[in-house]
This record gives C-alpha cells, sequence and structure tokens, in this order.
C-alpha cells in the first residue's frame, strides 16, 4: 500500500517536472566535487560556496559579478562611523526568502536575520553554535571576527549597527564573503522546533537568487530560479550541477553538450577545447600566487643573497610551458596583478644560471644539498607540484644544487610545512578570500603568521611595519603606496620563488550568455542567460 | 543441520569484533590531524586547535574511544561524517545502491557469458576455440582494469561517441529514488528513454568490473566441466548413447555448476575492490569512490564505517556461499 | 598416493630426473613457454636496463614534449614510443619501469610467503586454541577486500613504494597460510611423518625438513600467482597515487600521470598499461604451467 503510493507520488512528481522542462531553460554546470553542505558558513571550500552561498544566499554587501568592486546587497547602503569603529547598514525591504517543498516563509527578510546569522557563528552559547557535533566556524574564526567584533545591534527592523574592538580597514571587504551569508530565523526557528536542526544544512532556504530543490549525493543538485528575488527573476529557469570530479571526463561532457560549462580543464585540454566550434573559452589571471617558500630561519636560506641567487637559477618559461602549458602568467610579486596596489615597476629575478653559481659560491655555498617540498594535489596556483619539482630539481642541479624531492599526504602537507625548522623549500600558494592585499601580504609575509602560514618563516621588521601601518590607514587610496613599498621589500628579501599565477580558463558551450569570470575564482549564475 | 548453521554464524562474532578493532584501529592511527586538514592553507591557533581536538572527541585515550565506538556501533550508530556532517551509515546507504548496481550487473555479465563460454571450451576440449576462450580468459583474468577503462574510454565515448563517458543517467531525467537502482527507478519514473540512458551509462563500468570475474569463471568452469566429464557416470551416460547436449547440458553442467558458484560468491571481495576503480574512473556516485575520498581526506568516521560495513558485507556473502555449499555437499557440514 | 609417486621417483633417478620430469610435462604448454621466454625477457630487461634503454627515465627533454610514437605524424626520431608531458622518453621509462614491477613482485612474495608459510606451519603442526585464534585474524584479514585494505593501510604507513609493498604483502600472506596449514595437516597423518616421529625427529626439523618439501607444489603455484596479484596491486596503488611517487616509472604511477591526456596523447596512456598487461599475463601463463606441472592429478585427465 504504500510503497503503490510511494510510486505514484513518484510517477506524478516526474511527469510534472518532465512537462515542465519543455519550456523551461536549463542550465548544467559539470561541478568539480561535491559540496560538504548547503550552509556555507562552517566550510572554507571554494566547490561548496559555489553551491550554497553563490546561488542561494545574499550577503549584506557583495562583489559586483566579475570585479572586486563591493556593491549593495542586503543592506541598500551603509555608514561607517568617523572612528572606524562602527559599521551601520541598512537593509532592503522586501526581500523574500524561499518557499520549498518543506518551508513557507511568514515574513520578509529583517534585522533578526542578519543577527542570527552571525551570532550563531560568535556567541559559544548560541543554540545553533553547535547544531551538529563538530561543527567549526572556520572562516569566522580564521578572519578574526571573534576579537574584533564587539557588538551587533538590531536598531530597528531594517537598521543593523556592527560594533567594532578596533578599526579595520577590510571590515567591509570581509561582510561581502560566504560565512557573512543570511539565513533565515524563522526557518531556523522552525527545524528547532521540529528538532531537526541538521536539515538547515541539507534542504537550504535563503533569499538567492537560485532556490534548493534536489540533491542526489556525489551526482546532481538541482535549482531553480527564486520567482521573487529582489533583484528580479533569474534568466533560466533551472539550474543543475551535474558533479564530476575527473577534469578530462569534465572536458568529454562539455564537448558532448552534456554540460553547458565546466570548470577546471586539465592544461592539456584547452587547445582543443578552444578550438571547439561549439565553445567558448573565458580566461582570466587567478586571485592567487603559486611559489617556493625557503626556510629563511635554517642555514644556509638565511642569507638573502643565498635565496636570490637560487630564484635566478629556475627557468621559470619552461615551468610555465610544462606545468602550466600556457595557463599561468610568472609571478614576480606575492599578490597577482589583479589586485589593486600591485606594483608592476618591481623588477623580477632574471634567469641566469651562471650568475647564480656564481652567487652562491660567493656565499660561500658549495655542493648544497636541500628538500623541495611537492604538494600532492592539484591546486588553482599549481595545477602538477610535482612536475614543478622535478624541472626545479633539474634547473638546481645545473648550478650545483642536488634536490631531493618530498611529498606526504596532503594534510599533513600542510601541518608538517608550518614547522619552523622544517627542512627544504615548500612549494605552496594561497588563492585570495576578500580581494585585499592584507589578506596575502599579511597573512602570508607576517610575522605573527610564522609557525603558521608564513610558510618561509621569514619575519622581516621593515616589511612587518609596512604592511602594519597600511592596515590601519583609512582607505585604499593611503593604503596603496606603502603595499607597492612592502612589495619591493619583499622583492630585495627574497624569501619566496614567486612562481606563478594561474591563469583561469572556463569552458562553456556558446549558447551560454553573459558568464563573467570572477576575479576571486567562484562560479556564479545569476544573471547569466542561454540561447536555444 | 542446525548445529551447522549455528556454528557458522557464532564464528562471525570473532570476525565481527576482529573486523571493528582493525577499521578503527587502523584509522585511528592514520597519520595527519584531520582538524589541521579541515583548515587547509590557512592556520589555527594552538588554543582553537585543542578546542577542535576535544570537540570531535580526539582528546582521549585511545581505548575510551573504541569502548565508545563499539557501543555506538551497537545502536547502529557509526558516527558522522568530518566532511558533511550527515551520519556516516546514511551517508553510506544512498550511495551503496549505485555500487550493488554496478557489481550485480558485472557479476551477471560475466557469468552470462563466461559459463557458455566455459562449458564449450571443455567440451571441444583442444580446439582452436578452447584455446581461444581460455586465452582471452587468461588476459581477462590479468587485465589491470584501471587501465582497461581508459582505453574503452578512449575508445566507445572519445572517438566513437557510443556511450556517455560518466555518471548514472543523462541530466535530462529527474526523478526521486525509489529503489536506489537506477535501471528501475528509471522504469518506475515512467519517463520515455531513461531507462536506455541508464542503460547505456551502464555498459563500460559493467565491463571493466566485469572483466576479471568474467575470466575467472570462464577458467573455473571449463576445469569444472572437465572434470565432471571424466567421471564414470558422464561415461556411462555417453554409452547409453545419449545426445552430447543432453549429457553436458543436464548431468554434466549441473555437478560443475557447484564449485563454480563457489567461485563467484567468493568473488564478492575482489569485485568490491574492483568498484574501487571502476567508480573512480567513471565518476560512478558509489561506495567506491566515496571510500576513496574519505581516505584522502581523513575523514575518519567515514572511513571507519565504510570500512566496517563494506567487510561486514564481504563476510555475511561469504557465510552465505559456505552455508549453500555446505548444503550441497554433506561432506563439508560433517568435517566442521 | 600421487605424492608417493613423485617421492619415490625422485628417490629412483635423483633430482635431476624430477626436475626433467617436470619440464617435460611443464613444456607440453605451448602458452607456459612463451610465457616463460616472455617473462625472462622481461628480467634481463629489468637487470640490463642502462645498457637497454635510450636514455635516462628522468631526463627530461624540453624540446619534445608529449612527442608521439614514431609510426605517427608529427613523430620524433630520437623517441621511439614518443615522450610524456615533461618530454621523458616513455620507452626508456617503461624499460626502468620493469625494474620496480619485478622488484615489487620478488618482495612481496617473499615476505608474504615466509610470514605465510610459518604462521601455517605452526597453526597447522599445533592446532589447537593456538590455531583457531590465527584463523580468526586471518578471517578478518581476509574479509576486507585486499585494494581497499591495503589503500588504508598504505595511507596510515603514508603513500610510498615500500609502504605499497608491506601492504601487499600482508594482505596477501593469509593465502599462503590457508594453503601451508591445509597441507601440513594432510601430511601430518600420513605414514612417513608418523614414521619420522617414531624416529624421534625434533618437532622444528619435522616442519622444515620433512613436511614443508612435499606441500611446495601448491605453494609454488600461490607464489606465481601473488607474483603476478602484487605487480597488480602495486599498479594499482600507483594510479590511485598511494604506491610509487613521481617521477619514479613505475607503470602504474605513470598511468596515474597519464590520465589526463587520455583525450590528447593516447599512447602516454597506452604503453605503460600494455606493459602491465603483457607481464602479468606470462606471469600467469607460466602460473598455469606450473600448476599443470605439478598437479599429478590434472596431468593424467
Amino acid at each position: 500500500m504504500k510503497s503503490t503510493k510511494l510510486f505514484g507520488a513518484a510517477l506524478l512528481m516526474s511527469t510534472m517536472l518532465a512537462v515542465g522542462s519543455a519550456q523551461s531553460k536549463t542550465l548544467v554546470y559539470c561541478s568539480e566535487g561535491s559540496p560538504e553542505g548547503f550552509d556555507p558558513a562552517p566550510y572554507t571550500a571554494g566547490t561548496t560556496f559555489n553551491a550554497s552561498s553563490k546561488p542561494l544566499y545574499n550577503s549584506l554587501v557583495q562583489m559586483d559579478r566579475g570585479t572586486t568592486n563591493v556593491v549593495p546587497g542586503l543592506a541598500e547602503s551603509w555608514e561607517v562611523s568617523a572612528d572606524g569603529m562602527e559599521i551601520t547598514f541598512n537593509l532592503r525591504k522586501g526581500v523574500k526568502f524561499h518557499t520549498t517543498s518543506s518551508f513557507t516563509p511568514t515574513r520578509d527578510f529583517n534585522a533578526d536575520d542578519v543577527i542570527f546569522s552571525f551570532a550563531r557563528q560568535w556567541k559559544k552559547d548560541h543554540p545553533w553554535n553547535q547544531y551538529t557535533a563538530g561543527i567549526a566556524w572556520e572562516y569566522f574564526d580564521g578572519m578574526d571576527m571573534t576579537a574584533l567584533l564587539k557588538d551587533i545591534v538590531k536598531v530597528d527592523d531594517n537598521t543593523v549597527k556592527f560594533v567594532l574592538n578596533r578599526p579595520e580597514a577590510p571590515f567591509i571587504a570581509n561582510m561581502t564573503m560566504d560565512f557573512a551569508s543570511i539565513l533565515s530565523a524563522e526557518y531556523a526557528a522552525k527545524l528547532e522546533a521540529d528538532g531537526k536542526k541538521d536539515m538547515i544544512n541539507q534542504q537550504p532556504v535563503g533569499t538567492g537568487p537560485f532556490m534548493f530543490v534536489d540533491y542526489q549525493k556525489d551526482a546532481v543538485i538541482r535549482y531553480k530560479a527564486h520567482p521573487d528575488y529582489w533583484d528580479g527573476k533569474q534568466p533560466i529557469d533551472d539550474l543543475v550541477f551535474a558533479i564530476t570530479t575527473d577534469a578530462s571526463v569534465r572536458t568529454q561532457k562539455l564537448k558532448a553538450g552534456e554540460c553547458h560549462v565546466a570548470p577546471y580543464p586539465s592544461p592539456a585540454d584547452i587547445a582543443s577545447l578552444q578550438a571547439d566550434p561549439n565553445l567558448q573559452v573565458m580566461e582570466q589571471e587567478g586571485l592567487n600566487v603559486g611559489y617556493l617558500a625557503y626556510n629563511a630561519t635554517q642555514a644556509p636560506f638565511d642569507n638573502p643573497k643565498v635565496r636570490k641567487a637560487l630564484n635566478m637559477a629556475i627557468n621559470k618559461q619552461a615551468i610555465l610551458d610544462a606545468v602550466f602549458q600556457g595557463a599561468g602568467a610568472a609571478a614576480k610579486n606575492p599578490i597577482p596583478p589583479t589586485m589593486w596596489s600591485y606594483n608592476n615597476d618591481v623588477q623580477d629575478d632574471p634567469y641566469d644560471p651562471d650568475a647564480s653559481k656564481k652567487m652562491l659560491a660567493d656565499a660561500g655555498v658549495s655542493g648544497l644539498k636541500m628538500k623541495v617540498w611537492a604538494m600532492p594535489v592539484q591546486r588553482p596556483y599549481n595545477p602538477d607540484a610535482r612536475k614543478m619539482a622535478e624541472l626545479i630539481q633539474a634547473d638546481f642541479s645545473k648550478v650545483g644544487v642536488e634536490v631531493e624531492i618530498v611529498s606526504y599526504e596532503w594534510g599533513e602537507y600542510l601541518e608538517r610545512s608550518k614547522a619552523k625548522d622544517r627542512d627544504g623549500a615548500v612549494l605552496l600558494g594561497w588563492t585570495g578570500d576578500n580581494g585585499d592585499p592584507d589578506n596575502f601580504l599579511a597573512v602570508l609575509l607576517g610575522c605573527s603568521a610564522v609557525g603558521g602560514s608564513n610558510r618561509a618563516q621569514w619575519c622581516y621588521q621593515p616589511f612587518e611595519d609596512l604592511i602594519q601601518k597600511a592596515k590601519v590607514l583609512p582607505n585604499n587610496d593611503a593604503r596603496e603606496p606603502v603595499y607597492r613599498e612592502a612589495q619591493a621589500v619583499f622583492k630585495e628579501q627574497a624569501p619566496w620563488a614567486t612562481i606563478a599565477h594561474s591563469v583561469v580558463f572556463m569552458p562553456m558551450s556558446k549558447k551560454v550568455m553573459n558568464y563573467k569570470m570572477d576575479p576571486l575564482g567562484s562560479h556564479r549564475f545569476d544573471g547569466v542567460d542561454i540561447s536555444e | 543441520m542446525l548445529r551447522f548453521l549455528l556454528s557458522r554464524i557464532l564464528l562471525l562474532i570473532p570476525t565481527f569484533i576482529g573486523i571493528s578493532i582493525v577499521s578503527f584501529g587502523f584509522i585511528r592511527m592514520l597519520p595527519g590531524d584531520p582538524v589541521l586538514l579541515m583548515a587547509g592553507e590557512r592556520s589555527l591557533t594552538p588554543e582553537r586547535h585543542a578546542a577542535l581536538l576535544k570537540l570531535l572527541g580526539f582528546d582521549r585515550p585511545l581505548w575510551e574511544q573504541y569502548l565508545g565506538y563499539l557501543w555506538k556501533l551497537l545502536q547502529g550508530d557509526l558516527g558522522i561524517s568530518l566532511k558533511t556532517k550527515i551520519p556516516v551509515a546514511q551517508e553510506f546507504l544512498t550511495l551503496f545502491p549505485a555500487t550493488i548496481e554496478l557489481s550485480l550487473c558485472a557479476v551477471i555479465f560475466a557469468i552470462v557469458l563466461g559459463i557458455p563460454a566455459g562449458v564449450l571450451a571443455a567440451v571441444r576440449r583442444g580446439t582452436v576455440f578452447d584455446h581461444s576462450v581460455m586465452g582471452t580468459a587468461l588476459i581477462g583474468f590479468s587485465m589491470p582494469i584501471f587501465w582497461w577503462g581508459l582505453l574503452l574510454i578512449i575508445l566507445f565515448s572519445v572517438t566513437l561517441q557510443w556511450t556517455p563517458v560518466s555518471g548514472r543517467i543523462a541530466l535530462t531525467y529527474f526523478f526521486q529514488p525509489v529503489t536506489g537502482f537506477m535501471l528501475i527507478d528509471s522504469l518506475i519514473s515512467g519517463q520515455a528513454g531513461a531507462f536506455k540512458s541508464a542503460a547505456r551509462h551502464l555498459i563500460l563500468p559493467t565491463i571493466v568490473l566485469g572483466t576479471i570475474p568474467l575470466g575467472v569463471i570462464a577458467r573455473q568452469t571449463r576445469s569444472a566441466m572437465l572434470e565432471v566429464l571424466g567421471d564414470d557416470y558422464v561415461r556411462t551416460a555417453r554409452a547409453k548413447g545419449l545426445s552430447t547436449v543432453r549429457v553436458v547440458g543436464i548431468h554434466a553442467l549441473r555437478n560443475a555448476l557447484i564449485p563454480v558458484i563457489t567461485t563467484i560468491g567468493l568473488q564478492v571481495g575482489t569485485l568490491l575492490a574492483g568498484a574501487i576503480l571502476t567508480e573512480t574512473i567513471f565518476s560512478w556516485p558509489g561506495v567506491g569512490k566515496w571510500m576513496i575520498d574519505a581516505i584522502s581526506r581523513r575523514d575518519y568516521p567515514s572511513v571507519q564505517g565504510g570500512l566496517l560495513l563494506i567487510a561486514g558485507v564481504v563476510m555475511v556473502v561469504n557465510l552465505i556461499v559456505d552455508l549453500l555449499y555446505g548444503l550441497t555437499d554433506p561432506r563439508i557440514r560433517y568435517r566442521s | 598416493m600421487s605424492d608417493a609417486v613423485i617421492v619415490s621417483d625422485a628417490r629412483k633417478g635423483g633430482k635431476m630426473a624430477l626436475l626433467s620430469e617436470f619440464w617435460d610435462y611443464f613444456s607440453e604448454s605451448r602458452g607456459a613457454v612463451a610465457g616463460l621466454v616472455v617473462f625472462v625477457a622481461v628480467c634481463l630487461i629489468a637487470i640490463f636496463a642502462d645498457a637497454v634503454a635510450p636514455y635516462l627515465p628522468q631526463e627530461q627533454y624540453r624540446d619534445a614534449f608529449l612527442k608521439p610514437p614514431f609510426w605517427q605524424e608529427g613523430a620524433d626520431p630520437r623517441f621511439i614510443l614518443g615522450t610524456d608531458a615533461v618530454g621523458r622518453d616513455i620507452l626508456s621509462r617503461l624499460i626502468y619501469g620493469s625494474r620496480y614491477s619485478l622488484f615489487i613482485g620478488v618482495i612481496v612474495v617473499t615476505i608474504s610467503m615466509l610470514l605465510g608459510v610459518t604462521i601455517g606451519l605452526l597453526t597447522g603442526f599445533f592446532r589447537g586454541a593456538f590455531d583457531n585464534a590465527v584463523m580468526r585474524v586471518m578471517d578478518v584479514f581476509l574479509s576486507f577486500p585486499s585494494l581497499l585494505l591495503a589503500l588504508v593501510l598504505v595511507a596510515l604507513l603514508g603513500p610510498s613504494l615500500t609502504n605499497a609493498m608491506i601492504a601487499i604483502a600482508l594482505i596477501q600472506q593469509p593465502h599462503y597460510v590457508r594453503l601451508t596449514r591445509a597441507a601440513v595437516m594432510s601430511e601430518m597423518g600420513k605414514d612417513y611423518v608418523t614414521a619420522a616421529r617414531v624416529a624421534g625427529v625434533g618437532n622444528i626439523r619435522l616442519m622444515l625438513v620433512t613436511i614443508l618439501p612435499n606441500c611446495m607444489g601448491p605453494l609454488i603455484v600461490q607464489a606465481a600467482l601473488s607474483f603476478s596479484d602484487a605487480i597488480l596491486a602495486a599498479a594499482a596503488l600507483g594510479f590511485l597515487g598511494m604506491g610509487a611517487q613521481p617521477p619514479t616509472p613505475e607503470w602504474g604511477t605513470m598511468l596515474a600521470d597519464a590520465r589526463e591526456y587520455v583525450t590528447r596523447a593516447w599512447w602516454v596512456v597506452t604503453m605503460p598499461g600494455l606493459a602491465i598487461l603483457i607481464t602479468v599475463l606470462a606471469i600467469n601463463l607460466m602460473g598455469d604451467g606450473l600448476r599443470d606441472a605439478l598437479d599429478p592429478r590434472l596431468r593424467r585427465s
């Protein structure tokens, strides 16, 4: 009896959908992995954000599509107090949450939703702080919000004031990040009453351009356009994420027309994708940098001249050709060229093995043996670290430096490479979070990050002074020259060999219109249309 | 009979405890700190690190963790995936039908081709046919299937474009899973073409996963047949003038099939191991691929739960094979 | 009874006669001989890799990325089987790779056989509670799909060739345990064992000198089987990134590297797999021949 009912329901539902799909526009995106969940705040992976915060949610302020400019989101406007300690957001009115199979909202978005979304991450005693065992608010804590926030005040239903403990220039940029997505307090209250808190992570409800329909684990995610979206209904009706973890398989599906957009093609396939008459391939320099970090606390790498000499032994062009296969641009600064304050006047170290050998000899280094660490995984800033390490090994052997390549499983690699007394230079990289230079220079090269994300273990006071000064200057015009100077200091001291910024390729069907690549590397489908 | 059954089932208990110790012990000794892994390139303060360890229960002594694990296990609680925060048992069960569907198809493929090939080879012993069947079977048996899968993809999906590249069904079809078996669900859905699409997606993975069992079954069938054909009663039947088809089809095959069935049963472990590779190559959303992801992500509860459940499945299937064998062959029953 | 035939033969004609009889049976199968020839060839290639290989396996020719084999258009005549993505000669890598595969086979078979035979002898000889306990542990081992257990073990020990070999050996040893134990148990009841006991032969001597040689047949066949299994398993681990690490020219690892060139450079994918298949096939052919020659039951039929 029960099974026949189920059977009937499935039949009905599928026929309805089949009829619906006849006239609707569906965009299929072959995503590179499964999302961890649909509540963006506990996670850090871009793959998760592409499936959660980007389609389903909004934040108070957001990045204008395709740029790093901050524009209004759920807040129509905001004011920063003169001392920089109070930021007041004026909320948009009439914003509707999604109506899904499990939830029908009874009110519009208001200040309570904002307070709920942040308080659950901030207050350890909030009922939603531990809604699933073992949940952690990685980004909220990672951006040091706990220490930064003094209070979040509901001024009225449509006004929220954030009070800070110190002025923080990148705060507004941080508010565009995925952890700052606004969830529905009303939905949360309903789930809490039903004793199904977990569902907030599995059956999400937001204000975003698309609403959640269904997720078949590790296979397909389905969304449909939010009919009452505050910025107007999307041009496409259905959005489908077909989870396809293998790069060559994604390429095949794209060519076969099984998906419209497929990110992260393997470099080997780019030429053939560009040649395909049905496809277009967009490209942009990614907001990232791949580097080789020496350990500046260990002899002989504590000597900037030795580091500089080794940098000159690396044939970057060969790496770009073999590892990036054209999908990379040589890096000379620790920040990418798409970021404001990039110092284009800095001169890169030339490739000159003879000069390198001489400099090493002058520094009293001979018969040097060293380790080069190669990551076991593909990252945007380094598609094949092992291949890169092999090329560096060959380059260094030409200047008489013997290299042993070591690798660990990814988690262990990240951990071991943090050690202050680490033996060897480590290949790693970074992808920006919020488009602010501080997010690169302080996080990766600041003194407080030694033993952590500062893999060069490099604490150099003149550089540190500059980045600390820039951090508290009131506006970006004032900060820019300071960051430019910091980049010059970095180059002269050479704690890293800056290797490359990836060029991100986004192949898609020519039917896809109005897609914009995000310099921050996310994949957004709001505003995208598809021609029949 | 009952005693035989009971003793076999009782023997499972120590094995099961062993399996739980192994799956718990191995995983907890894995290097790499799950907390640090979650943080990625970003770094954690020592305080935050300690707090997270405590939160996840990794700070208690190992034996205490094991007892807690066993206690929860008996209640059917395998823990919560570190990645998705969803119960491991639930994750496993959502993905398991995909693996069963693929494995069943592979076994059927191997049987349907392997048994007739083996029988014919035995009957025509020493002929060119025999040699080519046995040669092919040995090649199948020696096949690195991960490479075989790639070759088939190059040929059929990329060059000829006959079969889809990956997945279980074309995305144009959407229906709620009822049984979890795509072939059945696609029929239930009533959508035109859905079944065909699901079947097309299954072809290559089935061939890849079925290749080794095919080789094993064909070889086993042939040697079992040869043995039976040499037996007195078959010779008598032949002497009595019964046709070859009758002799082979009725008398010999029935007896030869017993060891073959046992072989098939014992292939379950091999099959699940093969599923890991096959699922990886074809992006097949099953438990094999899920395990690989979990291992590389240090998702302790998922690896633990997955190991335990997969070993449990193998154990139960082996028991069933054992019992069937015991039922058909009384000598075995009494020996134990 | 059949064993008695071998034993008496051996006594009459000595070891040479036994060997030549074995060879007669073995060489009856053309497949087995072909397998042997290929296997010996692979061994020779591995031993003399330095002389045979045109280039060093890590040598990168930066003017020749992804060149196809000689018969295809655009080939570079220097590289007969083409080059890979960083301009290494595929033929040379395959030649050096044979060393790893054979090395893996030898080490795995040695470790698992030593371990398995020792445990099997002990359990078969002493029986009782000890036997029971050990066999339950072996059951546990056998309940896990071998590759899965190897994967977890390697993840536990860290991905490397050594760890992959240890893991595979650990997983294969229960087969030797079972074989040896069964053989020992069937031999124990035989007259010659009783006779030896009566004559006052000590336990260790009885196990190693009297019983073990009479169980060698099935063990040798199992060794051939597990040799090819080990090569396949190590290649599978390499393919999943858990075996030998690049730039080691291990065949499975080469395949893992080659995956992304599926659509563009078929030779990078095809060649290492073919090398694995040929080697494994040769060993299995040999193993079949060995089984037929060593199992008198099959001989007569």
